[in-house]
């Protein structure tokens, strides 16, 4: 973890009931995974809109995580489907605007594969590090507090 | 309903380019249920632009609102003040939407950001499919409730013609035989006999051929002190 680079920001949006499970998991067992990472708790990766993906790039994310659960095992029977295909949508938009595909990804993490989610965030770090900071940003990090594009509270 | 699809991001990019102050206007009625420019899309549509033009080093100023319809006065005069500060209106509400914040703004230069489709329905989630031409005559009470005139490819009045193959269309073979399905449906309604009554040219003036269309109903109309 010593050649983290921290300014990169990658926001996680994870559903309640398997991938923010696991990373509560992941702090429980004390795994450590890369402080860039700030995750935003959904109650299902069907809830996962387009806007929030464009709105945390706007914003100078460097990537967007989705994760939800493993497929067939969805709370809500299908909505990590919905939300593979909302991604495959934001990958053509990203081509459109001039941003590389690659910065969004969509991750199937059980609530009990910790090290998975671990596995998942270092992965998408890899990812950033290698085609580098998203070039929307105005200053050299990106706003956290933006880059949710969930309203608060 | 009326339905249709964003324009390819390219082409919308040239529609604006020469424009700073850009105003994205969504309606709240069609064409968001076909998702194609309703309040979502427009926020979308508007963010994307944001992007592309801030790494085209052209940042431009996106904005986005949507009203209730495009197509009536009234929720057009409530967003005079976002469309008189825009230097263009990318309207993604049909081709109708367009015209009418044409025709209420004389002085805003408007851009269309879907192309208006046909007149349909949703067959199925993400799928949407015509059904009807407006061609000002409708002849589906002959046609047990399945128009010839917007789903054979010929508008045949008589069908079907030799090109129906296996309940087909020769035109493509994912498209039905419209006369299949009208010859189909009437035999499960008993009323095939309906087909032996050869239908003469429709008369196609209430349609294109007879140039812009109007309707005044005059007990619905305002008078004049009013």
């Amino acid at each position: 973890m010593s050649s983290v680079n921290v300014d990169y920001q990658i926001v996680a949006f994870c559903c309640q009931y398997c991938a923010y499970a696991a990373a509560d998991l992941a702090g429980g067992l004390r795994l450590q995974y890369p402080p860039n990472v700030k995750i935003v708790q959904i109650p299902c990766t069907g809830k996962m809109d387009v806007l929030y993906a464009l709105q945390a790039f706007e914003s100078g994310a460097d990537a967007v995580m989705v994760a939800g659960c493993m497929p067939g095992d969805c709370h809500f029977l299908e909505g990590n489907f919905n939300a593979v295909r909302r991604v495959e949508r934001v990958k053509d938009l990203l081509r459109q605007i001039g941003l590389e595909a690659e910065r969004i990804r969509m991750f199937h993490i059980s609530s009990s594969m910790a090290s998975q989610f671990v596995a998942a965030t270092e992965e998408m770090l890899r990812t950033v590090e290698a085609i580098g900071p998203n070039p929307l940003r105005v200053s050299g990090k990106a706003h956290p507090q933006e880059t949710c594009g969930l309203p608060s509270g | 309903m009326i339905i249709a699809e964003q324009k390819p991001f390219e082409e919308i990019k040239n529609l604006i380019e020469p424009a700073q102050r850009v105003l994205v206007v969504g309606c709240g009625t069609c064409v968001t249920v076909c998702f194609a420019g309703g309040a979502r899309e427009a926020a979308i549509l508007a963010a994307s632009l944001r992007m592309a033009s801030k790494l085209n080093g052209d940042p431009k100023e996106v904005t986005d609102v949507t009203v209730q319809r495009q197509c009536e006065w009234e929720y057009l005069d409530t967003i005079a003040e976002q469309i008189n500060e825009a230097d263009i209106v990318l309207s993604i509400g049909c081709g109708i939407g367009v015209q009418a914040i044409a025709e209420r703004y004389p002085k805003t230069w408007v851009v269309p950001g879907l192309n208006t489709a046909f007149l349909g329905l949703p067959a199925e989630q993400g799928v949407w499919v015509e059904r009807c031409a407006a061609c000002g005559d409708c002849i589906l009470g002959l046609t047990a409730g399945i128009c010839p005139i917007a789903r054979c490819s010929k508008s045949l009045l008589n069908g079907p013609c030799g090109g129906s193959q296996d309940g087909h269309c020769e035109v493509n073979e994912e498209i039905p035989c419209a006369w299949q399905l009208i010859y189909d449906r009437l035999q499960s309604l008993g009323k095939l006999e309906m087909l032996y009554e050869i239908r003469p040219p429709k008369n196609w003036r209430t349609s294109r051929d007879g140039g812009p269309r109007k309707i005044v109903r005059p007990d619905l109309r305002l008078s004049e002190e009013e």
